[in-house]
């Protein structure tokens, strides 16, 4: 299979597949393959952008990926009212619990490998490539769901104030999360953006891959399908040029972690965040290449407040008791 | 006799029955110069411009000395000299760092009565509060983070933290020395350079603790304090050769700070306002709690960004809880802020006393119900009693927005639901509290404040050791504590 799908005809599905690039032509009297629409994923439902927009990102090949979802603003605000309603129940869901639907996410990505491949090098890797690309976005998602219940014992802390008072402070989410995600490594980047922050308790709003998103849907899938609740991750495809300033503006996001290379777009939502007060992260992009860039709880506390409770303690030792 | 009945009618007359005599402070064992110019590389500089301002004693509207005016040429030769001195500073071995800025906390505590005295004279808060809380709060900052400077390798798992370079620092007029304690021990202890800006109503005690800086033998340039309003302010965020700041203040410069470093590599740590919440429930010990709200309001004339401006009564103890306040509220002193008997000391600034007048005259029209203590003030100075509005509504001015004065919105709730959704319902999130006698109801509560500091039956305490921060905007970033380092490390 060679020919460039640039305009779809019923002739061209007859004849090609838009997602299954697996270089076999379809003989004859095979059946017609049944194409996969890509949605956007919102409060834990597929649904088409509100807008009705769509785009037909390419390969290098040329090949078109798909009518891919051309999310609007109004995309974007349905996506965090949902975030915001999941917030209460992931944020005070237990830290075994968050463990384990991030355990069951890695579970689901494996035995769905070969469809990420095929999505991969369609989008332009090689097979090796891709294989490794997935084999470390299982491995991110294993690896930050150790860290859901270990990350407070490693940096909370038991304060020794002067006084009578049991004193701590310990992390809590910093609410709803917007996530630029990497433009390259479309699997893997959403993996190392998303787990560091849905493992600590945040709900977020994700703007994949403009030029590779196909896994993004297809992870939502995984997603779906691994207990994560409706809302806690949402997806969008789409432009970042559009929607840039939603992300930076939008007043009941209160984080925005950004992870492309662009001065441009992430000046664009500093400047915006300052009216809330917006914690904006920015992760140069990653080559996901060692160890230091992949495994790192720092991105856990990077999305994370810390909270100081102060009790009085009784002063028994005062009336002459004690042990 | 049951609870109940031992908290029906019981008053002591306090303010009607004891006279105290006066008791001030002595100011004669002071060391104040007339004029004061920059701390600039371990030297006093005369501004560039020539420009001095007044600081004044707002307790009695007399002047105190003459403030030089820092304008962007000067910043930059403070900036300048504290790059010069962040090699030599940052490579020091940390254990001899660590003893400079012991030398520190240990002058502080020496001269504890000087600096307490001044504070009160130059900021107007009461001398019991300087003497007992600003003061030695002040010294085991000091104390607490020297010892940091040779122990960061523990702090933070799997890192290598290294000093950042110089840090701009911008403090409010509220703690003046203890939010210069806050801003310069963490900062010397990571091994960073500082230029440091006092509040141009309150510099005094910063410039007498850059005497201290002399005279522990701090190398030159390490510590630098310039002093001037807004634009001196201004000078400091926008130098391209900052490498951190650290600003404490109003949501409204914390917002245009944010802004002015977009695009730069600046780091920024913002502690901003905040309109926490203080929720007292049926069950809680009443006499205590009511304490608690007058330390939590009026402690420091109310000019504490982490004040316990809204409370919240739970409904069947609220006219109880009413009465005792009302009754305590009689009996607090305000008046001579170097008398030792003196509650409340004077509004900060006259144009401080004008916001908080504004916001009771704006408090009355929305139609809240005013009250305010019995006593009587000073002829002279900026003074205001303490207040509460009862009957007010979410959505009033004087319950969404940061006074910083003895302003207390009352509101009353059924369950405990409620509460949190109105505690919460606030673009801030710097502190709250919760007085009830259950165990699990605190939990319940303190995790569920959306605030970075939450006191349990007690209020406004502070420690080196506690991590003090908001959520929202009342900024981000934390100060004190193991926490309160990484904003002056990079870690690698």
């Amino acid at each position: 299979m060679s020919t460039k799908t640039k305009n779809v005809s019923t002739k061209d599905l007859a004849t090609e597949s838009l997602s299954n690039n697996n270089g076999n032509g379809m003989q004859k009297n095979e059946r017609l393959e049944v194409l996969k629409t890509y949605k956007v994923y919102i409060g834990g439902k597929f649904p088409r952008t509100e807008s009705g927009r769509y785009y037909k990102p390419t390969n290098s090949k040329g090949e078109i990926l798909g009518n891919i979802c051309l999310s609007s603003r109004k995309d974007v605000r349905n996506s965090v009212v949902a975030a915001r309603k999941a917030f209460t129940g992931w944020s005070g869901a237990t830290a075994f619990n968050k463990s384990q639907i991030l355990y069951r996410i890695a579970e689901m990505l494996e035995t769905r490998k070969a469809q990420f491949i095929e999505e991969i090098v369609f989008q332009g890797s090689t097979e090796a490539e891709a294989k490794e690309e997935v084999a470390a976005a299982v491995e991110t998602f294993v690896y930050y769901a150790g860290w859901a219940d270990k990350f407070q014992q490693v940096f909370s802390s038991v304060n020794p104030v002067s006084g009578s008072y049991f004193n701590f402070s310990a992390y809590e989410p910093m609410g709803v999360v917007g996530i630029i995600a990497p433009e390259n490594n479309s699997l893997l980047g959403l993996a190392q953006s998303i787990a560091p922050a849905i493992v600590g308790g945040n709900t977020v709003v994700v703007l994949a891959s403009e030029s590779k998103p196909l896994c993004s849907i297809t992870l939502s899938e995984v997603f779906h399908t691994s207990d994560v609740p409706g809302g806690v991750i949402n997806v969008l495809t789409g432009k970042l040029d559009e929607l840039v300033s939603f992300f930076g503006s939008h007043m009941d996001v209160n984080a925005v972690s950004f992870h492309r290379e662009s001065d441009k777009h992430l000046h664009t939502i500093q400047e915006l965040a300052v009216d809330n007060i917006k914690r904006v992260k920015n992760y140069t992009p990653s080559t996901y290449k060692t160890e230091a860039e992949t495994q790192n709880p720092y991105k856990i506390i990077d999305l994370q407040e810390v909270k100081t409770t102060w009790h009085p303690i009784e002063v028994i030792g005062a009336s002459g008791s004690g042990y | 006799m049951g609870k109940k009945d031992l908290n029906t009618g019981l008053k002591l007359g306090v303010d009607s029955k004891w006279q105290y005599s006066p008791a001030p402070e002595s100011t004669s064992h002071i060391n104040l110069k007339k004029k004061y110019d920059l701390f600039i590389d371990g030297k006093w500089v005369a501004p560039s411009s020539g420009k001095y301002f007044d600081t004044i004693n707002p307790a009695t509207e007399e002047k105190i000395a003459d403030i030089a005016e820092a304008n962007e040429k000067d910043v930059d030769k403070a900036v300048k000299a504290a790059r010069k001195a962040f090699g030599p500073w940052s490579k020091l071995p940390a254990k001899e760092r660590a003893k400079f800025i012991y030398r520190i906390a240990r002058l502080i505590q020496e001269r504890a009565r000087e600096f307490s005295v001044i504070e009160s004279l130059d900021g107007g808060k009461a001398i019991r509060e300087s003497r007992d809380v600003d003061v030695p709060l002040a010294a085991a900052h000091f104390f607490y983070n020297a010892g940091w400077a040779d122990k960061l390798d523990y702090a933070f798992p799997g890192k290598k933290p290294e000093a950042i370079g110089v840090a701009g620092q911008i403090i409010p007029w509220n703690f003046p020395l203890l939010m210069a304690a806050w801003k310069l021990a963490p900062a010397l202890a990571c091994g960073n350079t500082v230029v440091l800006k006092p509040a141009e109503t309150t510099p005094l005690t910063a410039l007498k603790l850059a005497e201290l800086v002399q005279e522990a033998g701090l190398p030159d340039g390490v510590v630098n304090i310039v002093t001037g309003a807004g634009s001196t302010g201004s000078s400091i965020v926008n130098h391209n050769d900052i490498d951190k700041i650290a600003f404490t203040g109003s949501t409204g410069v914390g917002k245009i700070i944010q802004k002015s470093i977009v695009g730069t590599n600046k780091r920024a740590t913002l502690e901003l306002g905040g309109k926490a919440a203080n929720i007292i429930f049926e069950d809680a010990p009443i006499d205590q709690a009511v304490e608690g709200i007058i330390n939590g309001i009026y402690f420091n004339q109310g000019h504490v960004c982490c004040a316990g401006s809204r409370l919240f009564i739970e409904e069947p103890v609220y006219d109880q809880v009413i009465r005792k306040l009302k009754d305590r509220i009689n009996t607090l002193i305000v008046g001579d802020p170097l008398d030792k008997n003196t509650d409340i000391g004077a509004i900060n600034s006259k144009a401080q006393l004008k916001t908080i007048k504004d916001y009771i005259k704006i408090g009355k029209k929305e139609g809240a119900e005013f009250f305010e203590g019995s006593c009587s003030l000073p002829s002279k100075g900026f003074f205001c009693k303490p207040t509460l509005f009862t009957g007010v509504a979410q959505s009033n001015k004087i319950v969404q927005e940061e006074i910083f004065g003895p302003v207390l919105a009352v509101q009353t709730f059924r369950s405990v639901d409620e509460v949190i959704k109105k505690a919460n319902n606030t673009p801030y999130g710097l502190s709250a509290g919760v007085w009830t006698d259950k165990g699990s109801k605190i939990f319940n509560l303190t995790s569920q404040m959306r605030a970075g500091v939450v006191w349990a039956n007690t209020y406004n305490k502070f420690d080196p050791a506690s991590p003090f921060g908001g959520y929202k905007e009342s900024g981000f970033g934390r100060e004190g504590g193991l926490h309160g380092l990484s904003a002056y490390l990079n870690l690698n």
